[in-house]
């Protein structure tokens, strides 16, 4: 019978003892895990750049829903355990899931450390913890007012980077006269502080916070010398603390962790802890690496596999904030006993500390330039005597035996069993073999096949030098997606060399660009037709035949080969008069289904090809144009009723839509693009999951852009305010004319967005009102071109070929 | 072999297809950019996905409902699908087309 396995916590830790066990035991246990968050397992370390807006949370998960179903692990999202009862063995959720366990593991990380100074609880006081935290952080950043954080340590110093470049102003309070004084020495400590303040961020050191004052929420900090920082936002990062309340309640040995052995086992031996929680011979840890060498030795012993047991080591810390590189290792205190090489070089800040004992390095700082760190680690840990190279150790590995200064010639020089990351815990030689043995050739591989710069991700260049040392010239890390099999050219430089060769027709993009198949494929074709139409509005004749069929018969194919139609509802408003005609056309054609789209108009399902123009020459009598709904064009324009009858509107929010859907229909675009207008930050149109999207407000216009809501969910960015409609309608013209001219077929904005960055789009849309308005003509000149309705067209004649079919044959012969 | 007429090559657009209704369902015949004549059942082997409508390159069309691709010359679907649909002979005299109508017989019988 299988074994129940109970783990209580879903973090990096139990996950990485999963992943071992998984691979090692697959079928020896039933796992059940309580996750007190209300998410699956992702890359805590992470969280840093998703503040600063460099990554986003979808990048950072480490096992998707579907990794739990496709082993068969039950996830309790959401649930945190309340009791342990050891002598039934059974955990209890406080939604009163109760569940029996053969083994139990207990995850339960840290808390964060709450100074207990008035005012800790009021709202807008937040830790740095989880996901929570940074959308809460997020959330107040769109207010740009001022932040403080508490604490100059690693945490409080990501939050800070990450907080102010969302825009907020933002100080650091730090108790002790420098940042960071458990891993750097005051040197380093103040080009740390110096490097901080050149991003525009305030600190004060020797800060002792008294209070947090405000009256119902945060309104400022008091220092202890009466100081009052003014702040809408405090965030505490002075600290975790191991979280072992619940393991003190079941009664096991609990210290400052939860007392464990060398093997991860508490005193009780049907339960394990590991993680931040744990205590191990009187250490307790917050970094990856000495957790995931804790998950790797539960699971040797869940497993009962082969002895590992927990050593103590070490372990560098390194800042996630970018552009500030810092190293620091070991133990750098002064003593007599030990002795210190120094090298300094103010003008490029940087900042280099070795301590040594008896020829041995013991501890290391490094600060701007952190490139040797693995090597100053690398000879700690083999307590290399450094006597014979004492003169130059401090210039790093380079200038050692004569070697050159390439990057490169240092990462060959390491010995195989030098690691590389840190984090996973993964050697040199681990890399290069499984870059040979398993013929990877890019760094996604290596991630995927060892782990290396999966987590925290500052050991990319070493793992990227290592691809270059191993596959040589073979190794192109710029290399780029083809656009499909007919060429070895990306999207971006077709789109490049269509504009700079001035090629108009798709035999010249194909003969010019040296096509490998003589007319292309279904998704080649369409893209460049589309890339024609954007840059040649006026010269370039559509080829209808690289069209997908709902861009040549201007409806919509359902799976039975029939045709829906949805004809345009100008910012979602109909009349009696439209509805009628509508009425009419689906009895007289008996069309099956009516139905109302989420964009707010009418759909007709299951017409017959054949009736296409006949339907659409009725809809045309009524005043109807096509509704673009099967493009990659401008589809709908939502709106909410606005000033005119809702009494929160501030503005007119269904004028506005209409006016830009009148202005913006019938344009081609590399996607479809859905709008919506608000009339107030109640957001009734749902304007901030859409392509591009307006919430009106009393001082204006607020613009959104890339946002989702279809295969990825994801609120849009913040383009800016605007005072009025004609300065509104110009940006949202400029926006997607940029998108038209920059992105690739099929990417929708939101993708195009985060591949050009939202700071570069905001620049030249925004800032930029010359390029704003050279955007903006070009759409008018192309629009001269594109606002023909295709519906129209068709009942005149227009590709009658495609509606009929060309002959009926053999019904006589088949009746003989 | 009986040759039925069903109209001149410049009905169908080059790089395009035309349908034929015959008493066993719709045949679409299909001209390649060099004018090469091909025709198969409308009818992909995967969900019945009409294939005059779907894209054509080369001596292929690609399935306007889940894009697979369908070679016009053996029915046969290329790439990792598997499947495959009815081929019937065409003949060109000068402009005009004729399929074979013992081809439609057999299916019928």
């Amino acid at each position: 019978m299988t074994e129940k396995l109970v783990i209580i916590g879903n973090g990096m830790a139990p996950g990485r003892m999963l992943e071992h066990l998984l691979e090692a035991a697959p079928d020896r246990y039933a796992v059940t895990i309580f996750n007190a968050e209300p998410r699956v397992n992702y890359d805590r370390i992470m969280l840093s750049p998703v503040l600063s807006g460099e990554k986003e949370f979808e990048e950072i998960v480490i096992h998707g829903d579907g990794w739990y179903i496709k082993h068969g692990i039950t996830l309790y999202k959401g649930h945190r355990i309340v009791g342990i009862d050891r002598e039934a063995k059974t955990v209890t959720s406080d939604h009163g899931v109760t569940e029996a366990y053969d083994r139990l593991v207990i995850a339960t990380g840290s808390v964060p450390f709450i100074i207990p100074v008035p005012g800790k609880d009021l709202p807008g006081v937040l830790s740095y913890r989880d996901l929570d935290d940074v959308n809460a952080m997020l959330l107040a950043a769109q207010s740009r007012a001022k932040a403080i954080v508490i604490g100059g340590g690693l945490l409080g110093l990501e939050a800070a980077a990450g907080l102010k470049e969302r825009g907020m102003d933002v100080t650091v309070l730090h108790v002790m006269p420098t940042l960071m004084e458990r891993q750097l020495d005051p040197a380093a400590g103040y080009l740390l502080q110096k490097a901080v303040e050149a991003r525009g961020i305030k600190v004060m050191t020797k800060a002792n916070t008294k209070a947090i004052v405000g009256n119902g929420k945060v309104e400022g900090v008091e220092l202890m010398d009466g100081t009052i920082i003014p702040a809408t936002l405090v965030v505490m990062a002075v600290g975790i603390r191991p979280n072992s309340a619940l393991a003190k309640d079941a009664g096991l040995e609990v210290n400052r962790g939860i007392v464990v052995d060398d093997c991860m086992q508490t005193s009780d031996p049907a339960i394990m802890a590991l993680g931040e929680c744990a205590e191990v011979g009187g250490h307790v840890y917050g970094l990856v690496a000495p957790l995931y060498e804790m998950a790797r030795v539960a699971a040797a012993r869940l497993t009962d596999g082969e002895d590992k047991r927990f050593v103590h080591s070490d372990t560098p810390t390194k800042l996630k904030v970018t552009g500030i590189d810092l190293y620091s290792l070991g133990d750098f205190a002064d003593g007599d006993d030990r002795e210190e090489i120094i090298l300094r070089d103010a003008s490029a800040g940087i900042y280099k500390r070795v301590v040594l004992q008896d020829n041995r390095i013991i501890g290391t700082v490094l600060f701007g330039e952190t490139a040797d760190g693995a090597w100053f680690n690398d000879l700690k840990k083999k307590a290399t005597d450094i006597s014979e190279m004492r003169d130059t150790l401090i210039f790093g590995q380079a200038f050692q035996g004569g070697v050159s200064s390439d990057p490169l010639a240092a990462v060959a020089a390491l010995a195989d069993d030098a690691e590389i990351c840190g984090c996973n815990g993964v050697c040199k030689g681990k890399i290069t073999g499984a870059i040979t043995g398993k013929g990877l050739t890019g760094l996604d591989d290596v991630r995927a096949n060892t782990k290396a710069s999966a987590s925290c991700g500052s050991c990319t260049g070493l793992v990227e030098q290592l691809l270059k040392l191993t596959l040589g010239e073979a190794y192109n890390p710029a290399a780029v997606q083809s656009m499909c099999g007919c060429t070895s050219l990306g999207h971006d430089d077709v789109r490049r060399l269509i504009k700079a060769k001035g090629l108009k027709t798709i035999p010249a993009v194909m003969q010019e660009l040296e096509w490998k198949t003589s007319c292309g494929c279904a998704k080649c074709r369409p893209a460049l037709n589309y890339y024609l139409v954007c840059d040649w509005p006026d010269q370039y004749a559509d080829d209808y035949q690289s069209r997908f069929i709902n861009e040549r018969v201007h409806a919509n194919i359902q799976k039975d080969g029939t045709y829906s139609v949805v004809p345009r509802m100008w910012g979602g408003v109909t009349s009696a008069g439209e509805l009628r005609a509508i009425a009419d056309v689906v009895d007289k054609f008996d069309i099956p289904m009516v139905k109302v789209t989420g964009g707010q108009r009418i759909d007709m399902l299951g017409i017959r090809k054949e009736d296409l123009p006949a339907v659409w020459a009725d809809l045309g009598k009524a005043g109807f144009v096509s509704g673009h709904a099967y493009a990659k064009g401008l589809r709908t324009v939502k709106t909410c009723v606005g000033s005119d009858w809702c009494r929160f509107g501030t503005q007119d929010s269904t004028g506005l839509g209409i006016r830009i859907e009148k202005f913006m229909w019938g344009s081609w675009t590399p996607a479809k693009v859905k709008m919506a207008v608000s009339g107030c930050p109640r957001n009734c149109a749902e304007a901030t999951c859409k392509d591009v999207g307006v919430v009106c407000v009393d001082s204006g216009y607020e613009i959104h852009f890339a946002g989702a809501a279809g295969l990825d969910i994801k609120g849009t960015e913040v383009l800016g305010l605007v005072k009025t409609e004609d300065e509104a309608l110009e940006v949202i013209v400029a926006l997607v004319q940029m998108y038209r001219e920059q992105a690739r077929y099929l990417e929708r904005i939101y993708k195009w967005a985060k591949r050009i960055g939202t700071a570069e789009i905001k620049k030249q849309v925004l800032d930029d009102a010359e390029r704003r308005r050279t955007l903006f003509d070009r759409f008018v000149f192309s629009q001269k071109f594109a606002q023909v309705d295709p519906w129209s067209e068709r009942v005149s004649g227009k590709d009658k070929h495609e509606f009929r079919p060309m002959a009926s044959v053999g019904f006589a012969e088949a009746a003989e | 072999m009986t040759w039925i007429a069903i109209g001149s090559i410049a009905d169908i657009p080059p790089r395009g297809a035309r349908c034929v209704a015959t008493p066993q369902g719709k045949v679409a015949v299909f001209r390649t950019a060099d004018d090469q004549v091909y025709a198969i059942d409308d009818h992909c082997p995967h969900k019945g996905g009409p294939l005059s409508q779907g894209i054509v390159h080369g001596a292929a069309v690609t399935c306007p409902l889940h894009n697979w691709v369908i070679s016009l010359e053996t029915g046969k679907a290329l790439g990792a699908d598997e499947g495959s649909v009815r081929t019937i002979p065409v003949k060109v005299e000068g402009e005009r087309l004729f399929i074979a109508l013992e081809a439609l017989a057999s299916k019928a019988a």
